[in-house]
């Protein structure tokens, strides 16, 4: 199930977000029982207990990504990249600028200008965009080689509004590792992508604000393993009318 | 002087973002620096000074998604 993003091999195609859980308890224990090997970090305003919070991280033996969240010009993004980078020792940035305060939809044409210069920068850029091709191709050409499109608005646990946007994408970037960000609800969504193809997901609010958080890293964890089997094993297309599983040859005649 | 540090106004005594961080009590590496909007490196911090008016984030690790 190993994969790899720019030249760091990942063992697990889930990555988990590190916010909303009820304690880091037990964000500890969903990061275990999801499996992940790597999670999503930020940076705030210290206001006591950020060391706390990266230590506990450092125990659980698991790669960093660190975001951009909330930034909403290429400045601010660059400029906090450059201050994740030297906190948390790593080139790697979740390339988060925020477009429009209710949806948190991507501004993807500050989203391109600021992955270009943060690749001139040495960062390993993965962007948070949408399933616009075109949009698609512009950060490929900025130099990420990654994309994360939303699958629905951040948090909405809404699952994939545009299975055909996302399906297309999958089919335009054969070579790009595709990994689904943000509007992931339940383990079905996640399987759902993953058998279109994605290599992987992203997740925070599914999992932070379930019942039994760890519970459902492991659903998910399932799931993102069942999608990609399922993938690879290539299910079948849909038919219109039915066709009987059992063999009609040989049937018995009563009448 | 009259500094801006994480969103609030206060008097400082110090000359660079080092002295200015250290009269704050930060200490450590669990902390990052930016200085009116532009990063700046731990060990620049002694070689950036602090003028009137600036406005200073110093931000630590946190949870994110």
């Amino acid at each position: 199930m190993a994969f790899t993003i720019y030249d760091d091999v990942f063992a697990s195609r889930l990555i988990l977000g590190t916010a909303q859980y009820p304690s880091p308890a037990v964000l500890a224990d969903a990061v275990k029982r999801s499996g992940t090997a790597l999670v999503t970090v930020s940076l705030r305003r210290e206001s006591g207990g950020g060391d706390a919070f990266w230590q506990l991280i450092r125990d659980l033996g698991v790669m960093v990504l660190p975001n951009t969240a909330g930034c909403h010009s290429v400045r601010e993004a660059v400029t906090t990249a450059e201050m994740a980078r030297e906190l948390f020792q790593t080139d790697r940035i979740k390339l988060e600028v925020i477009g429009h305060h209710d949806t948190l939809q991507p501004d993807v044409f500050a989203l391109v200008e600021a992955a270009g210069e943060l690749t001139a920068r040495g960062f390993k850029v993965y962007p948070y965009t949408t399933d616009d091709l075109v949009v698609g191709e512009r950060l490929v050409e900025a130099g990420c080689k990654v994309l994360m499109p939303w699958c629905a608005p951040i948090g909405s646990a809404r699952g994939p509004r545009d299975l055909h946007a996302l399906r297309a994408l999958r089919a335009a970037f054969p070579e790009i590792p595709l990994i689904v960000d943000a509007g992931l609800g339940r383990p079905s969504h996640a399987a759902a992508v993953m058998e279109l193809g994605f290599d992987g997901v992203l997740l925070n609010t599914a999992v932070a604000r379930a019942g039994d958080p760890a519970a459902m890293a492991a659903a998910f964890a399932s799931a993102v393993t069942a999608g990609r089997t399922a993938h690879h094993a290539v299910p079948l297309e849909p038919r219109d009318m039915a066709v009987p599983s059992t063999p009609v040859i040989g049937r018995a005649v009563f009448a | 002087m009259q500094v801006i540090v994480n969103g609030r106004s206060l008097e400082a005594r110090a000359a660079t973002l080092a002295a200015l961080v250290d009269e704050l009590g930060y200490s450590g590496a669990w902390f990052a620096t930016a200085i009116n909007g532009d990063f700046v490196p731990g060990p620049a911090r002694p070689d950036v000074p602090i003028r009137q008016g600036d406005r200073i984030e110093i931000l630590s690790p946190m949870q994110g998604g």
